[in-house]
C-alpha cells in the first residue's frame, strides 16, 4: 500500500532525527571543548605549543588566584600574587601546594582566564594543570607554569582596554580519590532537608 | 463518550470491508476499547481525562503553596525540602501531565485526523503506546513527591539534583518519569507528523491546512528536535547520580553549566510546544465566532514557523546569571526579542479577524479573548525579562513567576478551556451549560489575575521565587495573591460541575452547532463523530 510505505519512510526519518539529537547532545561535550580551545571562549587560555614571538617593550599585569575544593585536604596558594610582565616573552610563575593529610592525595586543577575576552591571547606552554598531581602525606611542592601573553592583546580593539589579566586555578580531588573518601554518590542524608533539621 | 453511531458512514463500510485493522460492526469490550485502544478519538479522550487528573493534582499542590505563602512565617509546609518537592512536582505535573496531554495528546489526537480528513492516525498502535507510557510516568512523579526526595525545582539543575544533595531514589523516579513522558512525546509527534504529511484529504495542500493542524505540526517538529536533548541530559544526570560518571561534576572534569545548556535547549522550545497548539485553537475559535476567515492565514502560518525556528536559538536567556559573557548575552537578548515580532503578527491578526466581524461572545469566544489579554500581558513582561541588564535584578524573582504563569498557566490553560468549550459538543454530542461556562470563565479570569498580577509587584520589590517564607514587607500582596488562588481553585470546581452537567445532559447537538463560521472538516461529521470517520475521503477545494 502506497501510504503505508510513505508513512514508514517519514517515521524512519524522524526516528533517525530523534536519535541524532541524542547523539548531538553527547557530542556537544567534546565539540564545546574544541570550540573553547579554538576561540578562547569562556576564558579558555591558548595551550598550543606556540613559541613566544618576542616582545616590543610593552608590559601587562598578571594576577594569580587559587581556590581549593573543600573535598581536597590541601592548602594551595600562588607564590606571587601579581607580576608585571613584558608582552610576547616567556615567563615563569609558581603555585605552592601542601598536602595536609597523612596519606598521598591526588588532585586535578581546572583553570581559566579573566577577563574572558583576553583568554585567547594568554598562552600557557607548560602547566601543572595539564596532568593530575599527587602529593605524599604532609608534602609541600611548588608547581611551575610557563606562559606568555600575545602582544596582539594591546592592538586588538576588543582587548585594548585590558590592563590586568587574572589567571585562576581551582584544585579538585581526583575522581578516584573522591570515590575512595566516599565523597561521591554516598554523601548521606541531603543537606538542608527535613531530616537534618 | 463517543458511542459508535453508524448511520453517517454506513455507505463507506462495504468499500473498506476487507481492511483487516477495522472491525466496524462490533462494539469492543471496555478493556478492548480503553486499554488496547487504537482509535484516535478514544486515545484523545484518554489523554484529556489524564490531563484533568494531572491538572487536579498539580492544582492541589498550588493551593498548598498559596496557603503556605498566604501569611509570613506560615507552617502549612513543614520543611524546606517538603516545599522544594512540592514546587518541583507542581511544575512538572502542570507541564508534562496537564498542558501537554491536553493540547497535544488530547485535542491533537481528536482533531488532527478529523480536520485533515483521515480515518485515523498513521500509526494507531504507536498511539496507544504513547498514551500508556504516561500513567507509569505519572506514578513515578508522584513517588518522587511522596518520598519528598525530588526537591530540585522543575529545572533539575545539578548540583542540587546530584547524589550529594538529593541522595534518595525519589529523584531518580522523577528523572525516569521524564524519560517515559519524553518517549511518549517523541512517539506521539512522529505519529502526528506522519499523519499530517501523508494522510491529508485529496486537495488539502499544506497551505490549505487548518491553522490548528499547522500548530500541531510545528509543535511535533519542536518535540522531535528538543525532547531527545532532555533525554540525553537526564541520562547524563542519572549516570552522574548512580554510575560514577562526572558529566556535571567538576571533580571529574565535568561542567554543571553544561546541564543548563542542554536543559534549556529543550526547555525553551518546550514553552512554545505548550503554547503553539493553543494558538491554533484560538485561531479557529476567533474565526468561528467572528464569522470571518482568519485574517492573514499565511502570515499566521509562517509566524508560527518563525516562532518555532527562532525558539531553538534563544535558550541561554534563561542563563544570564550563570556566567555567560557580555557578547553572548547581547546575542541571546536580541534573538529573544525578535520572537516578539511573529508573536505580534499573530496577536494583531487575531484582532484584525475580530475587526468588523459579526462577533458572538459564547463561552469559547470569552476564553479566546481572555487568552489574547493574558497572553499579550505575559508576552510584554517577557520582553522585559529578555533584557540581560534588567534580568540581573529580576532573575529568579516573582516577576519571572508572574511572567511565565501569564503565558502558560493563563495563556495555555485558557486555550485548553477555549478548545474544550468549542469542541465538547463535537466530542461528546452534548452541549455544555452556557451559564455555568460563563461563570467558569469569569471566576477564572478574576481569580488568576488577582493571583498573578500582584506577583509582578512582589518580584520587582525583590521577593525571590522558590522560598516557603518571606519578610513581612511582602505580606500584603502575597495575601491578595492567595485569595486569587482560592478563587481560581473554586473556578476549577465549577469546571468539574460543567463537565458533570455536560455529560449527563440529554440534549444532542447538530453536526455543526456553531453555524456558518465553523468551516473545518470536523464540522461535516456527526456529533459525536462515528467510531470510524472519513471512510470515504472528503474532497477539499
Amino acid at each position: 500500500m502506497d501510504t503505508r510505505r510513505a508513512n514508514r519512510l517519514v517515521a524512519t526519518a524522524f526516528v533517525a532525527v530523534a536519535m541524532g539529537m541524542v547523539g548531538l547532545s553527547f557530542a556537544a561535550i567534546p565539540l564545546y571543548r574544541m570550540f573553547c580551545a579554538a576561540t578562547g571562549y569562556a576564558g579558555t587560555p591558548n595551550t598550543t605549543a606556540a613559541q613566544a614571538p618576542g616582545g616590543n617593550g610593552t608590559t601587562i599585569r598578571v594576577r594569580f588566584n587559587a581556590d581549593t575544593n573543600p573535598g581536597l585536604p590541601w592548602s594551595f596558594v600562588p607564590v606571587q600574587l601579581e607580576v608585571t610582565v613584558p608582552l610576547g616573552e616567556d615567563n615563569l610563575a609558581a603555585y605552592r601546594a601542601h598536602n595536609k593529610a597523612r596519606s598521598p592525595v591526588t588532585g586535578v586543577a581546572t583553570y581559566n582566564v579573566t577577563p574572558e575576552k583576553a583568554a585567547k591571547y594568554f598562552h600557557k606552554t607548560a602547566c601543572f594543570c595539564f596532568n593530575q598531581q599527587t602529593l605524599e602525606g604532609g608534602q609541600t611542592m611548588d608547581f611551575p607554569l610557563s606562559y606568555w601573553v600575545d602582544p596582539a592583546i594591546a592592538t586588538d580593539p576588543n582587548t585594548r582596554d585590558v590592563k590586568v589579566v587574572t589567571l585562576s586555578y581551582t584544585f579538585f580531588p581526583s575522581m578516584t580519590d573522591a570515590e575512595k573518601s566516599g565523597a561521591l554518590a554516598k554523601a548521606g542524608p541531603h543537606v538542608g532537608g527535613a531530616k537534618t533539621n | 463518550m463517543a458511542e459508535a453511531t453508524h448511520g453517517h458512514d454506513a455507505h463507506g463500510h462495504d468499500a473498506h470491508g476487507a481492511h483487516d485493522d477495522h472491525h466496524h460492526d462490533h462494539k469492543p469490550s471496555f478493556v478492548q476499547r480503553w486499554l488496547f485502544s487504537t482509535n484516535h478519538k478514544d486515545i484523545g479522550t484518554l489523554y484529556l481525562i489524564f490531563a484533568v487528573i494531572g491538572g487536579t493534582v498539580g492544582g492541589a499542590l498550588s493551593m498548598i503553596m498559596r496557603m503556605q505563602l498566604q501569611f509570613p512565617n506560615n507552617h502549612v509546609v513543614t520543611s524546606g525540602q517538603e516545599w522544594n518537592t512540592i514546587i518541583t512536582t507542581h511544575g512538572l505535573l502542570m507541564i508534562f501531565f496537564s498542558v501537554m496531554p491536553a493540547l497535544i495528546g488530547g485535542f491533537g489526537n481528536w482533531f488532527i485526523p478529523l480536520m485533515v480528513g483521515a480515518p485515523d492516525m498513521a500509526f494507531p498502535r504507536l498511539n496507544n503506546i504513547s498514551f500508556w507510557l504516561m500513567p507509569p510516568a505519572f506514578v513515578l512523579i508522584c513517588i518522587g513527591l511522596v518520598l519528598g526526595e525530588s526537591g530540585s525545582g522543575w529545572t533539575l539543575y545539578p548540583p542540587l539534583s546530584n547524589a550529594t544533595y538529593e541522595a534518595g531514589m525519589g529523584m531518580d523516579c522523577t528523572l525516569f518519569a521524564l524519560h517515559l513522558a519524553g518517549a511518549s512525546s517523541i512517539l506521539g509527534s512522529m505519529n502526528f507528523i506522519t499523519t499530517i504529511f501523508n494522510m491529508r484529504a485529496p486537495g488539502m495542500t499544506l497551505h490549505k491546512m487548518p491553522l490548528f493542524i499547522w500548530a500541531e505540526l510545528i509543535t511535533a517538529f519542536l518535540l522531535v528536535l528538543s525532547v531527545p536533548v532532555l533525554a540525553a541530559a537526564i541520562t547524563m544526570l542519572i549516570c552522574d547520580r548512580n554510575f560514577g560518571t562526572a558529566f556535571f561534576d567538576p571533580t571529574g572534569g565535568g561542567d554543571p553549566v553544561l546541564f543548563q545548556h542542554l536543559f534549556w535547549f529543550f526547555g525553551h522550545p518546550e514553552v512554545y510546544i505548550m503554547i503553539l497548539p493553543g494558538f491554533g485553537i484560538v485561531s479557529h475559535v476567533i474565526s468561528t465566532f467572528s464569522k470571518k476567515p482568519i485574517f492573514g492565514y499565511l502570515g499566521m502560518v509562517y509566524a508560527m514557523v518563525a516562532i518555532g525556528v527562532v525558539g531553538f536559538v534563544v535558550w541561554a536567556h534563561h542563563m544570564y546569571m550563570s556566567g555567560i559573557d557580555i557578547d553572548t548575552r547581547a546575542y541571546f537578548m536580541g534573538a529573544t526579542m525578535v520572537i516578539a515580532v511573529p508573536t505580534g503578527v499573530k496577536i494583531f491578526s487575531w484582532i484584525a479577524t475580530m475587526w468588523g466581524g459579526s462577533i458572538r461572545f459564547d463561552t469559547p469566544m470569552l476564553w479566546a479573548v481572555g487568552f489574547l489579554f493574558v497572553f499579550t500581558l505575559g508576552g510584554v513582561t517577557g520582553v522585559v525579562c529578555a533584557n540581560a541588564g534588567i534580568d540581573e535584578i529580576i532573575h529568579n524573582t516573582y516577576y519571572v513567576v508572574a511572567h511565565f504563569h501569564y503565558v502558560l498557566s493563563l495563556g495555555a490553560v485558557f486555550s485548553i478551556f477555549c478548545g474544550w468549550y468549542y469542541w465538547i459538543g463535537k466530542m461528546s454530542g452534548h452541549q455544555y451549560p452556557e451559564f455555568w461556562g460563563r461563570v467558569h470563565f469569569w471566576m477564572t479570569f478574576v481569580g488568576v489575575n488577582l493571583l498573578f498580577f500582584p506577583q509582578h509587584f512582589l518580584g520587582l520589590a525583590g521577593m525571590p521565587r522558590r522560598y516557603p517564607d518571606y519578610p513581612d514587607a511582602f505580606a500584603g500582596w502575597n495575601y491578595v495573591s492567595s485569595i486569587g488562588g482560592y478563587i481560581s481553585g473554586a473556578a476549577f470546581v465549577v469546571f468539574l460541575y460543567v463537565c458533570y452537567r455536560t455529560f449527563t445532559s440529554k440534549e444532542h447537538v447538530a453536526d455543526n452547532y456553531w453555524g456558518e463560521g465553523a468551516t473545518t472538516l470536523e464540522w461535516t461529521q456527526t456529533s459525536p463523530p462515528a467510531f470510524h470517520s472519513f471512510l470515504e475521503l472528503p474532497k477539499v477545494k
